[in-house]
């Protein structure tokens, strides 16, 4: 190893009391959103499963339904809508969906590596550290939702082109609130193991039981117990805000619900991850060492 | 630095106080209390589940402390988090580095968690890496590295904020002679020249000084805390190894000496 010279390395010449400002949080902020951007460029096959599974739903699934299954004219739409018009703002939630649980399998991983440990132990509050990386995995969703509308662009799914634009505040928030549940859920999860768990208890009766797939009207012709349960379930909402919002109109309860639920898996999350309330330290050691 | 300004807040890197902890009803950690002074390399010398980590989380804040007190560099880790966070650099037992982002990437990362601007980071970051020799794979990923290197590599990053205080949580597990002795040499020199407070947790015997405060941490209990000599002279023992069978034999052997 080369000889140490400590002495070559100045003190920091930015004060505490200065990274601690504004500039500090943004600094800190930007590092973590970037991180977060670095490691799915990083990540390619996530980046390729992650637009394939819902491709794979629009080529394969909604085409082979288009024929049995007919929607009448709902709102947003202002005509008969092909399946594949249906389906898309859901498949879009898919996406947001399984990459929050996929950053929640990595907070996870990261807890078990002790990556998860060089974030908390920043001197920034807990919950400013959780929220600015719900921000940057948002930020990756977003990113990935404009990939997957792109291709569908050219499978005839053509919203106004308005929007593109007005959709993009409702994936955003649709992805910090199903990022919230995921941080939440990474907080109970014991082991990466675990993680299975949460695609058949969580990822799956989400999914299904949503307006992603079938308009809720249907959903309450065949069983008004599964409509219930449709219209509580968060991703309903989320689903239905990117549906509205795709078609440059605002579905006002959906805008309720997901910024509700939002707060209460935020809090939630929070919470968990506080050493002083949480879970984190009741659990056991880290790592399984003592 | 003499006897009097250890009495200062300021001259205790770390201070610990009454710590006790359960996961549960199994007891961790009984009525622990130390003292790291800047300027020292105290090592923590415990087994494998003595409650080394348990503890390490507790200064860190990743666990709460609900009994006792943990002071960093005088401040309250319970009542100012933040403030006994910046003064601490931490390398955990288990690989805390992100293996698909580069060094620099990843010393850049850590500047930012501590407000560090971009531009001002990496240069930290650079600096650092050149103290550990590493300043030449800079833009590799840190999967490519040693288990050595990349030690180095997690110490500049504790380093990389100016902490005053360093914890080091079995630093050398896994690592060949060489490779421990380098991280050991690197740790001493920041004592000396840097006037750190180093606690370092090892359940290694030999990697102990003359020099060292030591620790010796049991089925969560401090059973010893103070010099390398006193250690031997309480016990009558010729080595720290024969000290420490001898320590850890005697509160096994008590009633109720060690919490399940």
């Amino acid at each position: 190893m080369k000889p140490v010279a400590m002495d070559s390395l100045a003190p920091a010449t930015e004060s505490f009391r200065s990274r601690s400002g504004i500039s500090g949080y943004l600094a800190c902020f930007n590092g973590i959103v970037w991180r977060e951007v670095l490691r799915f460029v990083h990540q390619r096959e996530r980046f390729l499963s992650a637009l394939v599974r819902p491709l794979v739903w629009l080529f394969i699934f909604a085409a082979g339904f288009r024929q049995v299954l007919g929607v009448s004219i709902i709102e947003p739409y202002e005509t008969y809508v092909l399946y594949e018009v249906f389906v898309t703002p859901g498949l879009i939630g898919m996406i947001l969906l399984f990459n929050a649980m996929q950053s929640s399998l990595s907070m996870v991983y990261d807890r078990e590596t002790g990556a998860m440990r060089t974030l908390l132990i920043s001197p920034f509050p807990r919950w400013f550290l959780l929220i600015s990386k719900l921000i940057g995995s948002g930020a990756v969703s977003l990113l990935q939702a404009y990939v997957f509308l792109l291709i569908a662009y050219f499978w005839e799914i053509e919203p106004p082109p308005l929007g593109y634009l007005t959709v993009m505040p409702a994936l955003f928030l649709s992805s910090l609130m199903l990022g919230a549940l995921a941080l939440f859920i990474s907080s109970i999860i014991k082991q990466l193991e675990n993680f299975a768990g949460v695609m058949n208890f969580v990822i799956f009766p989400m999914f299904f039981a949503s307006s992603a797939l079938y308009p809720l009207w249907r959903i309450k012709e065949a069983s008004p117990l599964l409509y219930e349960i449709c219209r509580i379930n968060p991703f309903t909402h989320a689903v239905e805000l990117i549906r509205f919002a795709l078609y440059v109109k605002l579905d006002l309860g959906s805008l309720a619900a997901v910024l509700g639920y939002t707060v209460v898996f935020l809090a939630a999350a929070i919470y968990a991850y506080n050493p002083s309330k949480g879970l984190l330290g009741r659990r056991g050691p880290p790592g399984g060492a003592a | 630095m003499n006897a009097a300004s250890h009495d200062h807040p300021a001259a205790r890197a770390l201070s610990i106080a009454d710590v006790s902890h359960a996961f549960g009803e199994r007891r961790a950690l009984a009525d622990v209390s130390l003292e790291v002074p800047a300027g020292s390399f105290t090592v923590l010398l415990g087994l494998n589940g003595a409650g080394k980590s348990t503890l390490f989380a507790l200064i860190t804040r990743l666990y709460d402390n609900v009994s006792g007190q943990i002071r960093v560099c005088g401040h309250d880790v319970r009542r100012a988090p933040s403030a006994a966070l910046r003064q601490m650099g931490v390398v955990f037992q288990s690989r805390a580095l992100d293996a698909d982002l580069s060094l620099l990437q990843n010393l850049a990362y850590h500047a930012a968690l501590h407000g560090f601007g971009f531009a001002a980071g990496r240069a930290r970051a650079m600096a650092l890496l050149d103290i550990v020799g590493l300043s030449d794979k800079a833009r590799e990923r840190v999967r490519a590295l040693s288990g050595g290197q990349a030690r180095r590599v997690e110490i500049a990053r504790a380093l990389l904020h100016d902490p005053r205080c360093l914890l080091l949580d079995e630093a050398t597990v896994g690592l060949d002679i060489g490779a421990r002795e380098g991280i050991i040499a690197l740790v001493r020199d920041l004592v000396a020249r840097r006037g750190l407070g180093v606690l370092w947790a090892t359940h290694l015997i030999d990697e102990i000084a003359p020099s060292d405060r030591i620790v010796l941490l049991h089925k969560g209990r401090v059973l010893y805390s103070g010099g390398h000599d006193g250690l031997l002279s309480e016990t009558g023992a010729t080595t720290i190894r024969d000290a420490f069978t001898a320590m850890t034999g005697a509160a096994d052997a008590k009633p109720g000496g060690a919490p399940a």
